[in-house]
């Protein structure tokens, strides 16, 4: 039972990636695109997370904690950059 | 009846991301979009983190901390970011759909 669990979760979070990689490209200005990068690395997270259950193993979730913080610095580095053209003064 | 319950967290959770995903896709301006990222996807991955640290502190004997420091992080950071992107586009002065209240002068 949780194993077609988990593969409809795969398809989900795989059609999640689609939508939000769409919109990384057709995004009409910057703001969209940084929160397309955003939902990506979230949906990346939520993938992380499902492969730790399908394989059973806890090695997943060191590398999901090092793409939360990288992809939170990123958003706020790139919208520092929008808001005052600088990151750091 | 326990893989029930991770099965449904699970189900929600997947379905939830979808819909964030999927309402950054769909809707016509920056700030609807920002509203299915930040709310939507945020409780997915959420409950995909609840489900997998029962999973994990059932199949061994201790508390798995890892997804709960995740899921904090998670949740104390996708408010900043949402709220720095929305001062972003309101700096660069984005363009709106005429039906957006509280129109950027």
């Amino acid at each position: 039972m949780l194993e077609t669990t988990l593969l409809i979760a795969f398809a989900c979070v795989s059609l999640a990636f689609l939508f939000s990689f769409m919109r990384l490209i057709k995004g009409p200005d910057l703001p969209d695109r940084i929160l397309a990068l955003d939902t990506l690395y979230i949906n990346a997270i939520a993938l992380l997370v499902l492969l730790g259950l399908y394989f059973q193993s806890a090695l997943y979730f060191e590398a999901a904690l090092l793409i939360a913080v990288m992809g939170f610095v990123a958003t706020i580095g790139l919208s520092k950059y929008l808001l005052r053209g600088d990151i750091m003064e | 009846m326990f893989e029930l319950i991770l099965s449904a967290l699970i189900l929600l959770g997947a379905f939830f991301t979808l819909v964030g995903s999927f309402g950054l896709y769909k809707l016509p301006d920056f700030f609807m979009r920002l509203h299915g990222p930040t709310k939507a996807t945020t409780l997915g991955v959420g409950a995909l983190l609840i489900a997998s640290a029962l999973y994990f502190s059932f199949k061994t004997d201790y508390i798995s901390m890892h997804e709960i420091l995740v899921t904090l992080f998670l949740f104390i950071t996708a408010p900043v970011s949402a709220h720095l992107m929305a001062k972003a586009a309101i700096h660069i002065k984005i363009k709106q759909v005429k039906r957006t209240q509280n129109q950027i002068k």
